[in-house]
C-alpha cells in the first residue's frame, strides 16, 4: 500500500520541463543516440521493430502476389526464395524481438518502482548491436554476392538447414550476412535477457516481494532466463557455421562427413523456446490489459506464475517436434509428442484464467481489450492446431505444408501481433502523454481481424490438400488455386488495417488530447507517474503492500493486502 | 472452379503481369485421378494417419466449442452496460478448486491423445516388412528423384512404379531414402506421411497401395532454387502390369541404327557427363538415367509432360521450363538438336 499520495506520485521538476523542446534538433538527436535511459531505449527498440515490420511486410506481400495464381512469373524462384528467407528472419529477429524486448525495457523499471534497468549501459549496447545486426542483414541485398556476383540476400530459409548453408551450396556472402547478423542480434538479446533478470531480481521497490510483483514482471523474469538459455545455442551454432565456411570445419558440412541433423538440433533447441520467448511477453500484456478492462484483479495469480514457469521448463524439451520427419526412432517421436502435448496444459490454464478474469467483471471494449480478445480466440485455435501437429503421425502429413505455415502465423500474427497492437494502444498514452483516436483504433481492429482470418484461416486448407511450403509456384488443378487467391486478398485488408494504425499513432502523437497520468484507471505503478514519465521515473521511490498499489490508493477502505 | 472465381483469378493475374495460363504444354497427358489429398488415403500408413487425424480433430473440436462458448458467454454477459453505476464489480482473486479442475481435465485429455498417437507411431514406424516386399532406394538430388530397384537391377527417375498391394496379394514396398546433396522430403499424401532424405543418413519408409493409379507428391523439404518443381509421381500397377514394366526396364537400351546421328551427338556433347544410357559409354550419374526415357510421362521431374516440343525446349533452354535447374543449356545447332531428340525418342 502507498503510505501517502506524495510517495507514489512523482513531482515534475520545472527545470526539465523547460529543457525539452527548446534544444536544437542536433542536440536532441545526440541525446537519443547516447542515451542510457531505459524509456528512450525502449522506444528506440520499438521504432526499430516498426521499421523492419514494414520491410518484412513488403516481403510478405511479394510472396502473396506470387502465390495468388498458379504458374505466376511475378518474381523468379531465386527472388522468391530470398523473400521468404528474409521475411522469416526479419519478422522473428528484427520485428518481434525488438518490439517485445523494447516494451519490456520501457515498462519493467516503471512497474517495479525502479529508476532504470540494472545495467543501463549494457541496455544501450544491446539495442545498438541489435540495430546494427538488422542493417547488416539488409546490407546483404547489396553485398551478398561478394566480389564476383550481383548482390543478393540469403536464400536458405529462416532455419537455414545444413547443408544448404555450406560453401558448396551457398556461394558468395549471403549466408555470411545471415550468420553474422544472427550472431550479433543474439548477443544483444542475451544482454537484454541478463538485464531483465538482474533488474527484476535486484531493483524492486520496498514492499514488492516476488509474490507482489505484477504478472508482467514475473513473465519477463521467466522470459529473461529463457533468452539466456535459448539464444546461447543459436549463437554457438552460428559460430560453428562460420568455422565450417571459413576455417575448414565440418560440423554441418555433409560432404566432409558433417551432420545435417546436428544443425537441426542446435537450431530448434533455440527455435522452439523462441516461440515461447515471443509469446510470453504477449501473455504479460494480456495479463495487464484484461484485468484493467474487466475491472477485476487477475484470476489465479499464483497459478498463472506457476504455469509460466512450467511453460519455461517444458518448452526446452519439445524442440524435436520440428523434426518428426527426419527419421527419429519411434520412442523419440513418442517422447516429443508427449512433451509437446503437455505444454498445452499450462497454456490452457492461462487461457482459462483470462476468461476467469473476465467472468463477473464489467468489460470495457476499448481497442486494447478488443485486440486481447482477438488474441484469446486466435491463440486457442493456434494451440489446437498445435495439438494436431504434436501428434507426430499427423505431423508427417501436415509438417512443412501450408498447414504448418498457417499454424505458426496464427501464433505469431493472431497471438503475438494482436497483443502487440493491444500494448501499443494501452501504453501509447503513457509513452507520449497523448490519447489516440479510439474510432480509428476500432477501424484498425476490424480491418485487421477480417484480413487476418481471410488470410490465415484459408491458408490451412491448401496444406491439408498437400501443398508444401516454400514453393515459388504450383500447378493448377490440384485444388490449391482458389484458396491461395483468398489468402492473398486477405493480405490487402491487413495492409489497410496497419495503415490506419500507423496514421492513428502518428496523428495522435501531434494532435491527441492530453492523457494525464492514469487514463485507464489502472492499478500498477507505471500509471502513478507522469505521462510521459520523467527521466528519473519516480520523484520518490514508492512503497507497495499489494500487487495493485493504485487500487489500494484509490480504495483505502478495501485494500488488496487484506486478501493477498 | 466457378465462372466468377475464374474471372477474378484472371483479373488478378493480369494485375500481377502473370501468364495465368502458364508455360505452354505443362499439363501431362496421363493425369492422376486425385490431387495430393491426405483425406483420401489409399495405403495402410496413410489410413492409420487418417484415422488418428479424425480422432484428434474430434477432440480438439470439442475443446474449441467448449472454450469459445465460455469466452462468448463472458463477452456477452459481462460487458459494461450504460445503465451500470460506477461501482467496481466484486474483486475475485481466484479459486483453487476451479484451478485444479482445469489442470487435471486437460492432463487426462493429453494422456488419451498421447496413447492413441503412440500406437500409430509404433504401427507405422516399427512395422516388419514381409520377405516378398519390393525394395526401392530413393535418392534425392537437386531437383529430381532417382529410384533404384537393387534386386531387379532397375534405375529410373521421378516416376516411381510399385505393385498393387491388396488383400489377395499383399506386396508392400519398402523405400530406403538417401540424399546426394541437400535435404529433401518424400511425400505422397495419399500413400503415407513424409520422411526426409538427408545426406549422410539412411531413412526408411514404406507403403502398400490398395488401389491402382497415379499418385501425386512432391519434395516437401526446401532443397534449393527449384524445390517447387521437384515433383513426384507414384504409379501403382496391377501385378502383371508391374512385371511387364519391370522386364522392359531391365532390358538394355534400344540401339536403333536409324538414329545413329543423334546418338553420336549425345555421346559427343556433354550429355553423357551427367546421364547414363545402358549399353553405351554414357555413364553419368549427376542426372536421371535415360535408358528407358520414353517410358516416362514427364520430364524435368514432372515440370513438363514428355512431348516432342517440350523435350526440344528442355534440351535447348532448360531455364524456360525450370529456372535454376542444374541442367545446362546445350546450345546445339538446330540439326543436332533434332537428331538428339530423335535419338532420345527411341529409348523406350
Amino acid at each position: 500500500m502507498i503510505t501517502s499520495n506524495e510517495a507514489i506520485v512523482a513531482e515534475t521538476y520545472p527545470l526539465e520541463a523547460q529543457q525539452t523542446g527548446l534544444q536544437p534538433i542536433s542536440e536532441r538527436l545526440h541525446e537519443w543516440v547516447t542515451t542510457v535511459d531505459h524509456k528512450r531505449l525502449g522506444i528506440l527498440y520499438i521504432c526499430l521493430g516498426l521499421l523492419f515490420l514494414v520491410l518484412g511486410g513488403i516481403e510478405a506481400l511479394i510472396i502473396r502476389i506470387q502465390l495468388a495464381v498458379p504458374h505466376s512469373t511475378f518474381v523468379s524462384p531465386q527472388v522468391f526464395n530470398r523473400m521468404f528467407t528474409m521475411h522469416g528472419t526479419t519478422m522473428i529477429f528484427f520485428v518481434a524481438m525488438p518490439i517485445l524486448l523494447g516494451f519490456g525495457t520501457y515498462l519493467i523499471p516503471l512497474m517495479i518502482g525502479a529508476r532504470d534497468m540494472a545495467f543501463p549501459r549494457l541496455n544501450a549496447f544491446s539495442f545498438w548491436i541489435t540495430a546494427f545486426a538488422g542493417f547488416l542483414l539488409y546490407f546483404s541485398f547489396v553485398g551478398g554476392g561478394g566480389l564476383y556476383g550481383a548482390g543478393s540476400a540469403p536464400d536458405v530459409g529462416w532455419f537455414a538447414y545444413a547443408p544448404l548453408t555450406s560453401r558448396a551450396f551457398s556461394q558468395g556472402h549471403s549466408t555470411d550476412f545471415w550468420t553474422l547478423s544472427l550472431l550479433l542480434s543474439g548477443i544483444g538479446s542475451i544482454g537484454t535477457g541478463i538485464n531483465f533478470v538482474a533488474t527484476i531480481v535486484c531493483m524492486r521497490c520496498p514492499g514488492m516481494t516476488l509474490g507482489k510483483m505484477p504478472l508482467f514482471a514475473w513473465l519477463n523474469l521467466v522470459l529473461g532466463g529463457m533468452v539466456i538459455l535459448a539464444i546461447s545455442p543459436l549463437t554457438a551454432a552460428q559460430i560453428m557455421l562460420c568455422i565450417d565456411r571459413y576455417l575448414g570445419g565440418h560440423f554441418f558440412d555433409t560432404q566432409a562427413g558433417g551432420s545435417a541433423v546436428l544443425w537441426m538440433h542446435f537450431f530448434w533447441i533455440f527455435g522452439h523456446p523462441e516461440v515461447y520467448i515471443l509469446i510470453i511477453p504477449c501473455f504479460a500484456f494480456a495479463s495487464e490489459i484484461i484485468p484493467v478492462f474487466s475491472r477485476k484483479p487477475i484470476f489465479g495469480y499464483p497459478v498463472m506464475v506457476a504455469a509460466t514457469v512450467c511453460i519455461g521448463f517444458v518448452s526446452f524439451s519439445v524442440w524435436a517436434h520440428h523434426m518428426f520427419t527426419v527419421g527419429m526412432v519411434s520412442y523419440a517421436n513418442s517422447f516429443f509428442t508427449l512433451a509437446t502435448m503437455l505444454v498445452g496444459v499450462p497454456t490452457g490454464i492461462k487461457i482459462f484464467n483470462w476468461i476467469g478474469t473476465m467472468w463477473g467483471g464489467k468489460l470495457i471494449f476499448k481497442a486494447p481489450m478488443l485486440f486481447c480478445i482477438g488474441f484469446l480466440f486466435q491463440f486457442l485455435v493456434a494451440g489446437l492446431t498445435g495439438i494436431m501437429l504434436a501428434a507426430s503421425p499427423f505431423d508427417w502429413q501436415l509438417g512443412n505444408s501450408y498447414f504448418v505455415v498457417a499454424h505458426f502465423h496464427y501464433v505469431i500474427v493472431g497471438g503475438i501481433l494482436f497483443t502487440i497492437f493491444a500494448a501499443f494502444y494501452y501504453y501509447f498514452p503513457k509513452m507520449t502523454g497523448r490519447r489516440y483516436s479510439e474510432k480509428l483504433a476500432q477501424w484498425h481492429f476490424w480491418l485487421f481481424l477480417l484480413g487476418f482470418h481471410l488470410t490465415f484461416d484459408f491458408m490451412h486448407i491448401p496444406g491439408l490438400l498437400g501443398m508444401p511450403r516454400r514453393i515459388y509456384t504450383y500447378e493448377p488443378g490440384r485444388g490449391w488455386e482458389h484458396w491461395n487467391l483468398i489468402v492473398s486478398l486477405g493480405a490487402l485488408f491487413q495492409v489497410a488495417g496497419v495503415l490506419v494504425f500507423v496514421f492513428n499513432l502518428s496523428w495522435s502523437y501531434f494532435t491527441g488530447a492530453h492523457a494525464g497520468r492514469d487514463p485507464w484507471d489502472a492499478w500498477t505503478l507505471e500509471w502513478s507517474t507522469d505521462s510521459p514519465p520523467p527521466s528519473y521515473n519516480f520523484a520518490e521511490i514508492p512503497t507497495v503492500r499489494s500487487r495493485r498499489p493504485l487500487w489500494d490508493q484509490k480504495h483505502p477502505e478495501d485494500p488488496d493486502w487484506h486478501y493477498e | 472452379m466457378t465462372g466468377v472465381s475464374r474471372q477474378l483469378l484472371n483479373l488478378f493475374a493480369n494485375f500481377c503481369f502473370v501468364s495465368a495460363l502458364g508455360t505452354p504444354a505443362i499439363i501431362a497427358q496421363t493425369q492422376p485421378l486425385h490431387g495430393p489429398d491426405m483425406f483420401n488415403p489409399q495405403s495402410t500408413p496413410a489410413h492409420s494417419i487418417f484415422d488418428l487425424s479424425i480422432l484428434v480433430l474430434k477432440v480438439t473440436g470439442i475443446i474449441f466449442v467448449v472454450v469459445v462458448t465460455l469466452l462468448t458467454y463472458a463477452i456477452l454477459k459481462y460487458r459494461k452496460r450504460a445503465e451500470d453505476n460506477d461501482h467496481e464489480p466484486p474483486q475475485v482473486f481466484g479459486s483453487n478448486q476451479i484451478e485444479l479442475a482445469w489442470t487435471v481435465l486437460p492432463i487426462l485429455v493429453v494422456l488419451i491423445l498421447f496413447f492413441s498417437t503412440a500406437r500409430v507411431i509404433h504401427a507405422i514406424q516399427d512395422a516388419k516388412m514381409p520377405p516378398n516386399a519390393l525394395e526401392v532406394v530413393a535418392v534425392g538430388h537437386q531437383f529430381w528423384w532417382e529410384f533404384r530397384y537393387p534386386k531387379l537391377g532397375i534405375v529410373t527417375a521421378n516416376e516411381l512404379h510399385v505393385p498393387l498391394s491388396d488383400a489377395s496379394q499383399p506386396r508392400p514396398t519398402s523405400i530406403t531414402l538417401l540424399s546426394a546433396d541437400t535435404d529433401h522430403s518424400f511425400w505422397v499424401p495419399q500413400l503415407g506421411g513424409k520422411v526426409d532424405l538427408i545426406p549422410n543418413r539412411i531413412n526408411q519408409t514404406w507403403l502398400d497401395p490398395h488401389k491402382p493409379g497415379i499418385y501425386l507428391g512432391q519434395c516437401a523439404q526446401y532443397c534449393g532454387t527449384q524445390h517447387a518443381k521437384m515433383l513426384l509421381r507414384v504409379y501403382v500397377d496391377e501385378h502383371e502390369r508391374f512385371e511387364d514394366w519391370a522386364s522392359q526396364q531391365k532390358r538394355q537400351a534400344v540401339n536403333d541404327p536409324r538414329v545413329a546421328a543423334g546418338r553420336r551427338v549425345f555421346l559427343n556433347a556433354a550429355c553423357m557427363n551427367c546421364h547414363s544410357v545402358s549399353g553405351t559409354s554414357a555413364k553419368g550419374v549427376f542426372g536421371p538415367d535415360l535408358s528407358h526415357f520414353m517410358s516416362r510421362d514427364t520430364i524435368a521431374s514432372g515440370a513438363a509432360s514428355n512431348t516432342h516440343e517440350n523435350l526440344k525446349r528442355w534440351i535447348q533452354d532448360p531455364e524456360a521450363i525450370k529456372p535454376g535447374s542444374l541442367m545446362p543449356a546445350m546450345k546445339l545447332s538446330d540439326e543436332d538438336l533434332d537428331s538428339v531428340v530423335a535419338y532420345l525418342e527411341t529409348l523406350r
